[in-house]
């Protein structure tokens, strides 16, 4: 599939803003983390402004932009409906738990309500997200289990990359406060391998045999195209670059997704002041990018059945 | 139920594209219009098609066989490229069973094109909105043309009779009987899309000399004559 920016950037930056959120509710409704109200604010700008500017991006591919709000009218049937309502479902929650960590206006009460729903609602938008991929028949590497559980914990690890700067922002980024965002960094990227060997060695069901019909009558394959030059069809759904280095590439996600962020959060753990801040700045640079370019190859590495048609296989 | 389709004889194609090139030309103008081109007397010209005609090759090991295909919208009966579409521009007739986009509500996200199995929505650069097979139905119901004009243009202008066009929803139908005679398919079945239009298969190749008609096997003839000349006597010494 072709890897649109826009979507890449959708998806990646509405991911970690959703996961940043998550863990503030967490932080906010457990109090397993003692957050400054400064740092707990400015954390929430940040998701919104990161969900916000996926959500504009996600636009951006449109043909038509100017139509959008017709996208929430097929919640029934539509993930991609529903994500636009979940997403905008989230707003008003999101928006009086960011006001709560300064303003007295939001009661105790009315903030552990808030925190509760935007907890609630990050995970299920995430979700509506991951299953716009995972219903597509059409694609055999998305159409499985594994999609939705990697969305999840992929939305999860990188709001807690941003976590950690903001818990270094409260004076709070030790080794303890940091043990179980590092743990769901590991479990993302341990469950993404094993995705990866998956779509390596599932056999689809289609072939070019069962595309055309004419399976029965032996081997198919295409001798003449239907036209010289790529059409929409190839260009949107044949995309072949990442097929090439996909090796490569996934292992330089796992490098900087994973391995990198680890070894300085364990450094930054265990110092303070400027260098701790300047490692977690690192570690974020870091992970974040290994998170786009997984994105990034959960697209390119897509393969669309109509491509059989063209004498390919998925 | 009403569920108009069409149904392509791989037999009887020749490939010409005449189907792609009159589709292209109706359509252009029709409910969809226009099929819009990009760099169209370029290098890398690309448009909006709603038919596609490929050329397969098939090997068994013993036997070959070309088979020109035409693809285009099979009007599934579960056709997901309609409950993806998160505005409801994608639709499917219950009156007859056709599939059709409504370009006033296509805000152009393209996740149809990405359902689709089958390769038959297209998305226009210059429109913005997917475009899709209509069936002609611009032409079927059409009361201005002659009744024997109201089908699917890429039906009407083939030359060699290789597309039909009626009623798959009726068991009754020409193309029903059709479809049940010559043991027609649906491609990729396993989509769980239920596929409308069917293919028929091409008929087998025939090999052997047996298949055409002709004797089995070829006896040398006798030739009584030919003894009594100086070929024949030769002959004789030479087969000893």
């Amino acid at each position: 599939m072709h890897p649109a920016y826009s979507v890449i950037l959708f998806t990646s930056a509405s991911g970690a803003g959703y996961g940043l959120l998550v863990w503030l509710a967490l932080a906010r409704l457990t109090g397993a983390w003692s957050i400054g109200p400064v740092p707990g604010l400015l954390a929430c700008l940040l998701a919104l402004a990161l969900v916000t500017t996926g959500l504009m991006s996600s636009t951006f591919h449109l043909g038509h932009p100017e139509r959008a709000w017709r996208a929430f009218t097929q919640w029934r049937s539509s993930w991609l409906s529903r994500e636009g309502v979940a997403a905008v479902l989230t707003y008003p929650f999101a928006l009086v738990f960011t006001a709560g960590w300064i303003w007295d206006g939001i009661t105790p009460t009315m903030m552990t309500a808030a925190a509760a729903g935007t907890l609630v609602l990050s995970l299920v938008t995430v979700y509506t997200t991951s299953m716009i991929y995972a219903s597509l028949k059409t694609i055999p590497r998305w159409s499985n289990g594994f999609v939705s559980p990697v969305y999840l914990l992929f939305s999860v690890a990188s709001g807690g990359l941003l976590f950690a700067g903001v818990l270094s922002l409260s004076g709070a980024a030790g080794m303890n406060e940091m043990i179980l965002l590092l743990a769901v960094l590991l479990v993302a990227w341990v469950v993404k391998v094993y995705y990866w060997r998956y779509i390596d060695t599932a056999r689809a069901e289609s072939d070019a045999g069962t595309a055309t019909g004419l399976g029965h009558l032996g081997k198919v394959t295409q001798l003449e195209a239907p036209h010289t030059s790529e059409n929409y069809l190839l260009k949107e759904m044949g995309y072949q670059v990442a097929q090439k280095h996909a090796r490569k590439l996934r292992r330089y996600a796992f490098i900087l997704g994973l391995v990198v962020p680890v070894v300085l959060l364990f450094g930054a753990g265990n110092m303070g002041g400027a260098l701790q801040a300047t490692l977690l700045v690192v570690a974020m640079a870091a992970g974040l990018m290994g998170v786009v370019l997984e994105h990034w190859l959960f697209f390119a590495e897509a393969k669309h059945v109509v491509t059989l048609f063209y004498g390919r296989s998925v | 139920m009403t569920q108009l389709a069409l149904v392509i004889d791989l037999n009887v194609c020749v490939g010409c594209h005449a189907c792609a090139v009159n589709c292209k030309e109706w359509n252009t103008g029709g409910h969809s219009a226009p099929l819009t081109d990009l760099d169209a007397y370029g290098k890398d010209p690309d448009g909006v098609w709603f038919n596609r005609i490929h050329v397969y090759e098939t090997d068994d090991g013993s036997v070959t066989q070309t088979v020109n295909f035409p693809r285009s919208c099979l009007h599934c009966e579960q056709p997901d490229c309609v409950t993806v579409c998160p505005t409801g521009a994608s639709y499917k007739r219950e009156e007859d069973g056709i599939v059709l986009v409504d370009a006033e509500k296509c805000i152009g996200c393209k996740l149809c094109s990405w359902a689709c199995a089958y390769g038959a929505r297209e998305y226009d650069e210059i429109d913005g909105v997917m475009k899709k097979c209509t069936l002609c139905i611009d032409r079927i119901y059409n009361e201005n043309l002659p009744p024997a004009e109201r089908q699917p243009v890429c039906v009407a202008t083939c030359p060699a009779k290789a597309r039909h066009f009626g009623d798959l929803g009726d068991p009754e139908s020409e193309v029903s009987k059709l479809v049940a005679k010559r043991g027609g398919f649906p491609l990729m079945p396993e989509t769980g899309y239920e596929p409308v239009n069917r293919y028929l298969p091409p008929r087998p190749r025939k090999v052997q000399a047996g298949d055409t008609g002709a004797p089995a096997r070829l006896e040398a003839a006798e030739d009584s004559k030919a003894t009594n000349d100086f070929f024949g006597w030769l002959d004789q010494k030479l087969s000893r």
